[in-house]
């Protein structure tokens, strides 16, 4: 049973990987995440300066999932250098992630940071629901804007260039089209929904600091889902399916839509760490009962 | 399952001074939590912050809390019957090992350390606690109003109330008065734990920490908690952990980072 997949050049030793915004705060946290099984890990964000972030709660699950908005909190690129600056102790690919105001700022710092440590691969979302000045509050994630930042990256940097969308577009396939034209390597779809919003009833207060935050989990599933099916019908570049996948049925639909590896995030609190191992246990199982031997034959298999 | 990353209503049922500016903050509900572990307390419209468990009965939990920062401010102000809600029980709880144990406890650390306490008098096992404080007026636990069978002993720096002089020079006396005490526990300030770590080395006992670290979920995800260099999260694989795991550590009384994720050196 082969679950070895390769996004854009990279080669995992199996599909799932760390999506960005869950741990990856630090360099031990993504070795930890490698250690429990994950094929390759995504670093939060980076931003220019340092970010605090919303106030607490940062997250508030449900039954179904969870809304969260961390609001970019990290401790700005400078630092950033310096944490990430022994990625090849991490065990697997590391992806980068940065987020910026404009193409100008997205450029600087693809320089500034990307270009001087060991990063395999480097995501950009322009589809964070819930930080003003960022992601879509910001309007990225329209066609033109996708295409503008992405060329300015696109210049910068010979890594595999990953954007991430939002799936609260009413045109996907345009976005993703368009980052795949400025010269995106590949698409992971997608970002977290809404965002969503929860009350408390005895206050009459919002549950989250900054009042509602993106939607993710199990919720988020079918949304994605069809969100990966929609953009393998538009584009050529790999996608890497993210939203609710917690387990080895999840992954495969998610490829079978049409992703070529699996981002995994809120699972990490509904099934623990070791989750991303789980996942691929199941994945083999699944395989073997079916007589699947590889990910590339499954990839896009619900089109045919 | 109990999901509790859920969060829950619940009301203030009691508040109890404790010493100057540290209450006790009774509320509704049913934890079903162990000594060690902590909950996520959230004012709805302020803000939230994680907090040690002092008691846990069947139907109400307490949480002794000191008024340090703006959270704990709105905290104070708040009065019986007010609503809160909450998530939790989160992290790894301390393991009841031993015959005999001391515990110490700095600042509100006394708090989960009374818990473990007492599960520990259940299973038979001689319990001790060494309480610190800068001052009397600081010192927790002081009244008759406290678990019956906990061995306690006083210190503060200023020898107002107890002992003259620090916890750690009181455990070390308590080691050489007595051999049979076989685990040690502590929480309070991260420097202090060091010299705890290292008497127990030194004196060759086994010593349970609870690594405290910046902490934004509770449940594993955000990463403000992973230390290094193993990336273990204080709000799962932590925060009580052994001594073995904290000397590995690199960072136990060396640094911490803040929200952003900043490194922040402690000052020796």
């Amino acid at each position: 049973m082969d679950l070895t997949t390769n996004i854009c050049g990279i080669k995992l030793k199996n599909p799932t990987i760390l999506a960005s915004g869950i741990l990856g705060v630090t360099a031990a946290s993504l070795k930890f995440v490698v250690q429990n099984g994950a094929g390759a890990v995504t670093i939060k964000s980076i931003t220019k300066e340092t970010r605090k972030g919303h106030s607490q709660p940062i997250v508030h699950s449900f039954d179904n999932g969870m809304l969260n908005a961390v609001g970019y909190s990290n401790p700005g690129y400078e630092k950033a250098i310096d944490e990430f600056s022994k990625l090849s102790d991490v065990g697997a690919p590391v992806i980068a992630s940065i987020v910026a105001k404009d193409a100008d700022e997205f450029s600087f710092l693809t320089k500034e940071f990307v270009n001087r440590l060991e990063f395999d691969a480097l995501e950009i979302p322009l589809s964070c629901p819930h930080t003003p000045g960022f992601g879509t509050m910001a309007g990225h994630s329209s066609p033109e804007a996708t295409s503008e930042i992405t060329k300015s990256i696109r210049k910068e940097t010979k890594l595999p260039l990953i954007i991430k969308l939002s799936p609260n577009v009413p045109n996907i396939g345009a976005v993703a089209k368009a980052a795949e034209d400025a010269g995106a390597d590949a698409i992971c779809a997608v970002n977290t929904a809404g965002p969503g919003m929860a009350i408390d009833v005895n206050t009459g207060k919002k549950m989250l600091g900054f009042g509602m935050g993106g939607i993710s989990g199990p919720a988020l599933k079918p949304l994605a889902l069809r969100t990966v099916y929609d953009i393998y019908d538009y584009v050529k570049i790999p996608i890497i399916g993210t939203g609710g996948v917690s387990n080895g049925d999840d992954a495969l639909q998610m490829i079978m839509a049409g992703a070529t590896a699996v981002g995994i995030g809120t699972a990490v609190v509904t099934h623990g760490i070791n989750v991303f191992s789980e996942v691929c246990k199941e994945m083999k199982d699944i395989m073997e009962k079916n007589n699947y031997s590889k990910i590339s034959e499954l990839v896009g298999r619900a089109h045919e | 399952m109990n999901k509790e990353y859920i969060p829950k209503k619940t009301r203030i049922l009691d508040i109890i001074n404790e010493a100057s500016d540290i209450k006790t903050f009774k509320l509704q509900g049913k934890l079903n939590s162990k000594p060690g572990q902590f909950v996520m307390l959230h004012i709805p419209g302020h803000d939230q912050r994680p907090f040690s468990i002092y008691i846990d009965d069947n139907d109400s939990f307490s949480l002794t809390i000191a008024k340090v920062g703006r959270f704990t401010k709105k905290l104070f102000e708040m009065k019986i019957s007010d609503n809160l809600v909450y998530t939790g029980p989160f992290g790894k709880p301390f393991q009841i090992k031993g015959k005999h144990i001391a515990m110490i406890g700095g600042g509100y650390g006394s708090a989960p350390l009374t818990f473990l306490g007492k599960e520990a008098l259940k299973q038979g096992v001689k319990s001790e606690l060494i309480i610190g404080a800068r001052s009397k007026e600081f010192l927790l636990y002081k009244n008759n109003n406290y678990p019956v069978g906990i061995i306690r002993h006083y210190c503060t720096d200023d020898g107002s109330f107890g002992f003259k002089g620090y916890t750690t020079e009181k455990l070390k006396e308590l080691f050489e008065q007595d051999k049979t005490i076989d685990m040690v526990y502590t929480v309070g300030p991260e420097l202090m734990m060091k010299i705890v770590v290292e008497i127990c080395d030194e004196f060759n006992i086994g010593c349970q920490i609870s690594l405290e670290r910046y902490m934004k979920c509770g449940n594993g995800i955000c990463g403000s908690c992973c230390v290094d260099p193993d990336g273990l999260r204080m709000c799962v694989e932590g925060p009580c952990i052994d001594k073995k795991v904290a000397k590995k550590v690199s960072e136990f009384g060396n640094y911490h980072r803040d929200g952003s994720g900043k490194k922040i050196y402690f000052k020796k």
